[in-house]
């Protein structure tokens, strides 16, 4: 019988460690990858140099003397003006006068606190619920900011009840419209495609039908024809007279589209729930809608996150659609803002703009749906 | 056949016939459990013992004939069919624990969400089983960390947590790797032992043989023979009592 000595160990050979192996193993693991690297390259040294020089390096960043936070940051003597801001670079001093259009429209200026304590409000909750994670009361805290949000952000920017003066829906625009379509659409949607997810599935006959042909009905029409529908139609059914707010009728369009695409995700994700889960709940006892509070839907839902962000995330993108109807979102702010004679021809800044802040809001919604993810999947996995 | 009316009968079937579609899976059953008895049901795969006890709670639907359980008979009426499964408790083959509570949430569901217990009550009560099928130190994790062998106990211990009348086990031992069979047996003799009525869906003949007031045999969805153990075992009649016998009893003796 041989007895082996004790072997010293020894680091592995350099050409398996650090960034030559990272070389290897992600960029020339064969030659079709490396000719696909090379290539890359090229495209991304064709794009990024004149993007950077058009965005930053000749861009013209004239904006005359700015207050920020109190102080007076010197930018140049004068704002410049469309004239001698320049043709072949960004010409930003238009996007800073413009800047009070993208973000709230045609809000009337002497009530602007109110969408800039809305704005602020949203950031707050989003730090809330991030902070109570560990909190004790957590639950009640979420529940009550939940209730209470739409109903004070509701009164800050549409008025009324007394306590602040009325601003009529037709001048909310910009972001600020862009937010509220998207947030209310989102928010108001979700119950209902539950509902409907589970309608679906459900053993009365009567109800599954209903749901069935809501859903198919509405996933096969373009969200533009219920936009029309809900603008143009309806009013033509409903009594001469009854004004019926525009941006409500848009409202109810959008829940009711997106709530049809939620349903399917969630029904995705219900028929993922093994049979067995049913029968336990069955066998304890659980009424059909603890059985569906308690058991299903949890394990549902956690399935579809991804599924529900990537809806959402869609939504977000399609509430631009408005502007055929004659809402003012913050895209439909750059053809507004493009026809200003003063600042004629300008519409590449505006649309790059509205590019970064979608891309800024709707990468955020992505990170986040990951970050669900990780943090259910730790809790019960080995 | 054991049609006298006892009036210690918890369950009561009679003349219960089922179908799947035209498959015709259970017929014409008849079978009376007296509070305390210990049964054993089993059968070749197919057989529907699975359905028979599972028509118990209701989990699957019947066709003709009639159940009453605990002195209520069984119909459509929701209610009526939350009352049994509130005095029946299963365990089922592939535990069926919830993947997304801790094992003493999942102990306490059913009692807050059924019973009305508060939450202190219902922990302590929760805790108390786990004691009792020695994995409290498991309480906070999750079924995943799990044995299969610690799970289908988990799953015991949330049956008895709403102090059930009647436990229906579902083939409790066939989805555990062997080494964890004895350890879920050890916990249903102890049960057995304290009296409450079971209906035990095995292939477990050591714990029949040992636990059972009455073993019943089905194939075919009938009950084909029904004996105490010692003549279970001893005196098969029936021809295919006998094959059935002599093809588990060669690997398991």
């Amino acid at each position: 019988m041989a007895v082996n000595e004790l072997q010293s160990t020894r680091k592995p050979p350099i050409s398996q460690i650090g960034a030559i192996l990272w070389l290897r193993t992600n960029l020339f693991s064969s030659w079709t990858n490396g000719l696909l690297t090379l290539a890359s390259l090229y495209l991304l040294y064709i794009a990024i140099p004149p993007l950077l020089d058009w965005m930053f390096l000749s861009a013209n960043f004239n904006f005359g003397t700015v207050n920020i936070l109190g102080f007076d940051i010197k930018f140049s003597e004068v704002m410049a003006n469309n004239d001698n801001c320049g043709r072949e670079a960004a010409c930003w001093p238009f996007i800073y006068e413009k800047f009070y259009m993208f973000t709230y429209g045609f809000y009337p200026r002497e009530e602007v606190w109110r969408p800039d304590v809305f704005y602020g409000l949203t950031a707050l909750l989003i730090v809330i619920v991030r902070l109570v994670r560990n909190y004790k009361y957590k639950n009640r805290v979420i529940l009550t900011m939940i209730v209470a949000y739409p109903i004070v952000s509701y009164v800050l920017i549409a008025g009324g009840f007394g306590l602040l003066p009325v601003v009529q829906t037709h001048l909310w625009g910009g972001l600020l419209l862009t937010l509220i379509i998207a947030s209310v659409g989102i928010v108001v949607s979700f119950p209902i495609g539950v509902v409907l997810a589970l309608g679906r599935q459900s053993d009365l006959r009567v109800i599954k039908l209903f749901s069935t042909i809501f859903i198919e009905f509405i996933r096969a029409v373009p969200l533009i024809t219920i936009l029309f529908m809900a603008s143009f139609v309806l009013p033509l059914f409903l009594e001469s007279g009854t004004n019926f707010d525009k941006l409500l009728r848009a409202l109810i369009a959008i829940a009711l589209f997106q709530a049809a695409y939620f349903a399917e995700v969630v029904r995705g994700g219900l028929q993922a729930i093994p049979k067995g889960q049913y029968e336990a709940a069955d066998a304890i006892g659980l009424s059909y809608f603890k059985k569906n509070a308690l058991i299903i839907l949890p394990q549902a839902l956690k399935i579809s996150i991804p599924n529900i962000v990537g809806s959402s995330i869609s939504l977000f993108k399609d509430t631009t659609l408005v502007l055929i109807i004659g809402l003012l979102d913050m895209l439909a702010m750059v053809n507004m803002t493009s026809q200003d004679i003063h600042w004629l021809g300008r519409e590449t800044e505006g649309y790059v703009t509205v590019t970064i802040v979608f891309w800024v809001i709707l990468y955020s919604m992505s990170r986040y749906s990951r970050k669900l993810e990780i943090r259910f999947n730790t809790e019960n996995e080995n | 056949m054991e049609t006298e009316n006892n009036a210690s009968n918890i369950i009561e079937i009679s003349e219960l016939n089922k179908w799947y579609g035209d498959f015709h899976a259970l017929k014409n059953i008849n079978m009376n459990v007296k509070e305390g008895e210990i049964i054993v049901v089993c059968g070749p795969s197919g057989s529907g013992k699975s359905t028979l006890i599972r028509c118990v709670n209701f989990l699957e639907k019947f066709q003709e004939g009639n159940i009453v359980v605990a002195g209520i008979e069984l119909t459509d009426d929701a209610q009526k069919i939350r009352k049994i499964r509130s005095e029946v408790a299963m365990v089922f083959q592939h535990f069926n624990l919830f993947p997304h509570l801790s094992i003493v949430d999942n102990l306490t569901l059913a009692p807050i969400w059924v019973h009305n217990e508060t939450k202190e009550e219902a922990r302590e009560k929760a805790l108390k089983f786990l004691e009792r099928v020695d994995i409290r130190e498991q309480a906070e994790k999750y079924p995943n960390q799990l044995s299969g062998g610690q799970q289908q106990r988990v799953a015991i211990a949330r049956s008895l947590c709403t102090s059930p009348k009647i436990m229906l086990f579902d083939e409790p031992t066939s989805a555990l790797d062997p080494e964890m069979i004895s350890e879920v047996l050890d916990v249903m003799v102890e049960l057995a032992k304290e009296g409450i009525t079971m209906i035990c869906v095995t292939h477990e003949m050591g714990f029949a043989r040992k636990m059972a007031n009455r073993i019943i045999f089905m194939d075919e969805g009938q009950i084909v023979e029904e004996n105490d153990p010692i003549n279970f075992f001893k005196n098969p009649e029936s021809d295919r009592l006998q094959l059935f016998l002599s093809q588990i009893l060669t690997h398991d003796e």
